[in-house]
């Protein structure tokens, strides 16, 4: 038996409304609200990264675990928004975990799909018996250009899960694993470059939905699992509409999806999106309960998870800040001007 | 800052790691060598605790360099649970939302980053909670 053994969430406090966004581009507000269904986004704090958000993630899934992280063996960050070109992420993570110095780390790039691949390789080293606890991590502070759509939906947000092969710990049981990648130029950032570029209505069909339902369906088959099997599904979310739309074309009523559906308030995490749904999902479920997490990375590819809650999740799920405290309560709504210095978008004097 | 400081002084600014005295159990952070109480010489590694209260503060408005862009902050003497009183910023807020006594937390944020190729120096600042 794998699976994951401890959660945690981070979102950071700040929030800028779409109506803050559009009055300074002079497009309109109402049509992205109802269009994508977003209404405000996370934005970091000048002092927070991806790698603070994943310390910060990686603490409280270490209090649900209650072990002693000395003795996680592989930590894994995924992220598009490295603070660093040449240094990895994960080395600070470990060492403020205090998991160091007997642990594998790696950064893990594939755009909105790193979280699920550090969580993917994580779960499996624990499964192949290589380490006792492995930890993955998605986490991004993400890019978008001023003016450009993506600027609705970039935000800021991380979620860790510890995998374990102990019984008695495991608070989701992971069932199966699926992976369906092709390769897709819908959405990319060359080096040296600030901002990603995109092939606008390209990212939709032949980019998201092709690779998110296959997935689906494909992971859905390899466990021989259908629709109404499941109690929760998770599925990327760049926008409000697109998780709900993958959802109902494989097959699933929106009472499945909206307990980890949590782009509306949050906007697009990139790496850390379909993680954190999955956070506010195990939040919420009850032993038992069967949970299909679909991810999406531009580029292009999809993992799938299937999950199923144990009874020892209830008492794990108070041990730490839910996500949804951390998206519903605590906010600091900022001014444009204030979003822009946050996101280091002025020009300065060095 | 040096890397090579920056790299001596992880272990308390990444896990709040303090030397608890072997003989009359009195706390330091930074830890020291010998225990200012007892002259004591030997020490137990213990990790503080998270959790604390604003014991007194002032509010920064000409920033030393570096910190310059988050004028004004807040820099505060936290109580830590556990009996340690510890200088850090309090972010996330104006200066009118501290109060002395307000229930805050300790979270891992940025300090500071050495130009904009040096090494990012990372370590703890307290959040209301």
């Amino acid at each position: 038996m794998v699976g994951i053994c401890g959660y945690g969430a981070y979102i950071p406090r700040n929030r800028i409304k779409v109506e803050e966004i559009s009055k300074v581009w002079g497009t309109d507000a109402e049509s992205y609200k109802k269009g994508l269904m977003l209404e405000e986004k996370s934005v970091p704090s000048p002092d927070q990264d991806t790698i603070t958000m994943a310390v910060e993630a990686s603490r409280k899934a270490v209090k649900r675990a209650g072990i002693d992280p000395a003795l996680i063996g592989a930590v894994y960050v995924g992220s598009e928004s490295h603070p660093y070109a040449v240094k990895p992420s994960g080395t600070v993570l470990a060492e403020a975990l205090g998991a160091t110095p007997e642990c594998h780390t790696s950064d893990f790039e594939f755009a909105c799909k790193a979280g699920t691949e550090a969580m993917y390789v994580a779960s499996q080293l624990v499964k192949a018996g290589s380490v006792k606890y492995a930890l993955g991590v998605g986490a991004d502070t993400s890019q978008g250009a001023p003016g450009d759509a993506l600027e609705f939906s970039a935000a800021a947000g991380a979620a860790a899960f510890l995998f374990s092969t102990e019984k008695d710990k495991i608070v989701a049981e992971l069932i199966d694993t699926y992976a369906y990648m092709t390769d897709t130029p819908d959405f990319w950032r060359r080096e040296h470059m600030h901002y990603p570029r995109h092939g606008g209505r390209f990212t939709g069909e032949q980019a998201y939905f092709k690779h998110v339902v296959s997935a689906g369906k494909g992971m859905m088959a390899k466990a021989g699992m259908k629709p109404s099997d499941f109690a929760y599904a998770v599925f990327h979310q760049p926008n409000g509409k697109f998780p709900l739309r993958a959802g109902k074309m494989l097959g699933f009523e929106e009472r499945q999806i909206l307990t980890g559906w949590l782009v509306n308030k949050l906007g697009n995490t990139y790496s850390g999106a379909s993680p954190l749904g999955l956070t506010a999902v195990l939040d919420e479920a009850k032993a038992d309960d069967k949970i299909l997490v679909v991810s999406f990375g531009s580029g292009a590819g999809s993992d799938g998870f299937v999950f199923r809650a144990t009874d020892k999740l209830k008492a794990a799920q108070g041990l730490a800040e839910k996500t949804r405290q951390m998206l519903d309560e605590k906010k600091r709504f900022l001014e444009y001007g204030t979003y822009l210095k946050y996101r280091k978008m002025i020009i300065m004097n060095e | 800052m040096q890397p090579q400081r920056y790299w001596r002084e992880i272990p308390r600014r990444y896990r709040l790691e303090a030397g608890k005295c072997r003989k009359c159990g009195k706390v330091f952070m930074p830890p020291r060598l010998i225990c200012d109480a007892c002259r004591c010489t030997e020490f137990d590694m213990v990790r503080l605790s998270d959790k604390g209260k604003v014991h007194t503060y002032t509010v920064i408005r000409i920033a030393p360099s570096g910190f310059g862009e988050q004028v004004p902050f807040v820099l505060a003497l936290v109580d830590l649970e556990g009996g340690v009183r510890l200088t850090m910023q309090v972010a996330d807020c104006g200066p009118e939302d501290v109060k002395i006594g307000s229930p805050v937390k300790v979270e891992f944020r940025k300090i500071n980053e050495v130009g904009k190729s040096g090494v990012i120096c990372y370590g703890y600042k307290a959040v209301l909670a």
